[in-house]
């Protein structure tokens, strides 16, 4: 099963306009809806048995999830940013298709391509900077073990490899296959003009470990992965402009 | 160590806390020999800035002694310094360009400020957790964050009370007054006498200004801008500001206006009341009467300043008066460490000694009370220093 949680809707609205305006459109994949169609009558042959106002509340219900199987259409998804039917634009990363949570994020850093390139294409500094990593460690020049902190205080780790590196312009790496988490990414340099440092893009795509609910859960509790890239590269450019991260942990204050 | 915390609207109390110590490598500990409570720590004080937290250690204006320094930084131990209010990592875009007050990188806490001003400034001390919710300098130690950007050694002959000032209000009055680009002949007209008034007065004359009209309430602050300023003065309890600008400059307006009153202007009349009413409701932030007076008297192309610290919302501000009038505003932060040096260098040329200002000395035991003086105007207060 596959999903997608757009983090800037209005990017994603223009790359799919001609899909989103046309409302009512599949948004639930085949698995989902065989399973929201036998749910749905289960839930209506027992709310009808049992009759009622709960047994009526229970029919109404499975109506609806018979209805939303047969139109693959959920207006909760809908309304949450979701999509569990794939869609098949090409993708900035390496990922086969648009699965899991994709986040793409930019930032200005005040120091030349090249010194950012370098840095970035050791993969073992990213956990100074990206902060849901514990370690990444290069097992050879193209492949790397990952650590990452997971939801619900749980680790996940995978082995990524170099997709595709052109220096000083782009690096892109993928998770290997059989790996917990499938996870791709992307980043770009170019130089700002007027010597004003580099423009750096990040995309980056998880498949999150306990899938589609802990994704949603993740979006309604707050952490955002959109503006977690965005404080994983402010840390970057604060690395690397500034030669460290400002912090207040540890300065004193007045008892509560 | 003691340090000054705040416990409420009207609650800052002197307290027992940990010492700071070092936590990143261009970080310094200073040991505050003279601290100061600055205009906009009322706006703390009175709850008008949110982002403060119960314990939480004001004070950004400081100078004292270097007792520790971070492996990266360039200070040594014993050195005399006063430091800037704003906290710059003198690296960016921002700092590179002397904008220091609008360093990218010196805000802990940025993306809440991102969510209410779309971009953050630069991190200050003791000045809420919006500008990054670092310590203070009202106490005894205060941790300097890059420490070797911002901190300015003070030369032998140049004493504490005449350093002080470098960290705020006198590159504040400044800034404000270099913001008028003021040609020869201009009028300048300065609004508020507290002490970055008063540095905006004295500042404005340094930089060419031909007359200063300065604009308050209270007799002795009106008294001090036209004894030690040389600005003619307005009480503007006792006449109308706008007429009277007007017949002092020939039916023109001043050249420029400084507006260094700020959010929580007083006024007279209808719209003072109004504002007054709407801020105690919450549905207005900031009382920007200064401002708007500011905007209707300047003359047609001239520059409205605003040193003055605005932090949300203002109504009904003379928008239309200023398109038509084709002025210039000019406001922000103040970049302090782009006029530190020089500044220091006129004080050593004894053209000002900047503790003109100083009403009332005190211990750092007794800043609870020296607070409520200087936000009641008790005893003819302008400026507290205290001494921990």
């Amino acid at each position: 099963m596959t999903l997608e949680i757009e983090p800037r809707r209005s990017a994603l609205v223009v790359e799919h306009g001609a899909r989103r305006h046309r409302g009512g459109h599949v948004n639930i994949d085949d698995g989902e809806r065989w399973v929201s169609l036998v749910g749905g009558s289960v839930l209506a042959v027992f709310g009808l048995s049992r009759g009622g106002r709960a047994g009526a509340v229970a029919a109404l219900a499975g109506a609806a999830l018979i209805y939303r199987a047969a139109r693959g259409h959920s207006q909760i998804y809908e309304a949450l940013g979701l999509q569990s039917e794939p869609t098949h634009v090409a993708p900035v990363t390496s990922l086969a298709h648009r699965r899991g949570v994709t986040v793409r994020r930019t930032v200005a850093i005040n120091k030349p391509v090249e010194e950012l390139y370098v840095f970035w294409r050791d993969f073992e500094n990213l956990p100074r900077f990206m902060r849901h990593l514990e370690s990444v460690t290069c097992d050879s020049d193209r492949r790397s073990h990952w650590v990452a902190r997971a939801p619900a205080g749980r680790r996940v780790t995978w082995d990524a490899e170099v997709v595709e590196e052109r220096t000083n312009e782009l690096i892109t790496w993928r998770s290997l296959d059989g790996s917990d988490v499938q996870h791709a990414g992307a980043v770009q340099f170019a130089p700002a003009p007027g010597g004003r440092g580099t423009t750096i893009r990040v995309s980056l795509t998880y498949t999150p470990p306990g899938g589609k609910v802990a994704a949603v859960v993740a979006k309604l509790f707050g952490e955002e992965p959109g503006q977690q890239v965005h404080e994983d590269l402010r840390r970057l450019k604060q690395i690397m402009e500034a030669g460290e991260i400002p912090t207040i942990s540890g300065q004193p204050r007045g008892d509560a | 160590m003691k340090a000054l915390c705040w416990y409420g609207p009207g609650d800052v109390r002197v307290e027992r806390v940990a010492d700071p110590t070092i936590l990143n490598p261009h970080d310094a500990v200073v040991r505050v020999t003279r601290t100061a409570i600055c205009g906009s720590d009322l706006h703390l004080y009175g709850g008008f800035i949110p982002g403060l937290k119960t314990g939480d250690i004001l004070g950004h204006e400081f100078m004292g002694e270097v007792v520790e320094t971070g492996t990266a930084s360039t200070l040594t131990r014993g050195d005399r310094v006063v430091v800037p209010f704003a906290i710059a990592c003198g690296r960016c875009f921002f700092c590179q360009r002397e904008l220091w007050s609008l360093c990218d990188n010196s805000n802990p806490n940025s993306a809440t400020l991102e969510k209410l001003y779309g971009y953050a400034g630069a991190g200050l001390f003791g000045y809420s957790h919006l500008y990054g919710g670092y310590a203070g300098g009202q106490a005894e130690y205060v941790r300097v964050p890059f420490a070797d950007v911002g901190a300015l050694r003070v030369p032998e002959g140049v004493d504490d009370e005449q350093a002080l000032f470098l960290s705020d209000v006198f590159p504040t009055g400044w800034m404000a007054a270099e913001h008028c680009t003021i040609q020869s002949g201009d009028v300048v007209a300065v609004w508020g006498c507290g002490p970055v008034g008063q540095f905006a007065i004295r500042s404005a004359f340094m930089l060419g200004a031909e007359r200063v009209i300065a604009i308050d309430r209270f007799p002795e602050r009106l008294h001090m801008a036209e004894s030690l300023g040389k600005a003619e003065v307005l009480n503007y309890e006792d006449l109308d500001v706008l007429e009277e600008l007007k017949e002092r400059t020939g039916g023109r307006g001043p050249d420029a206006c400084i507006d260094a009153v700020g959010m929580e202007a007083h006024g007279t009349g209808v719209s003072a009341f109004y504002d007054r009413a709407k801020q105690a409701v919450r549905l207005e932030t900031d009382r920007p009467t200064a401002l708007r007076e500011a905007i209707q008297a300047c003359r047609k192309g001239g520059t409205v300043s605003v040193p003055g610290v605005y932090g949300g919302y203002a109504d009904k501000l003379p928008l239309g008066a200023a398109f038509a009038k084709g002025l210039t505003i000019r406001l922000g932060q103040t970049h302090v460490h782009r006029y530190m040096r020089t500044l220091l260098s006129r004080i050593e040329r004894q053209e000002i000694d900047p503790s003109f200002v100083i009403t009332h000395r005190m211990s750092l035991d007794d800043a609870a009370r020296g607070y409520r003086m200087f936000r009641d105007k008790e005893d003819e207060c302008v400026k507290v220093v205290l001494r921990p």
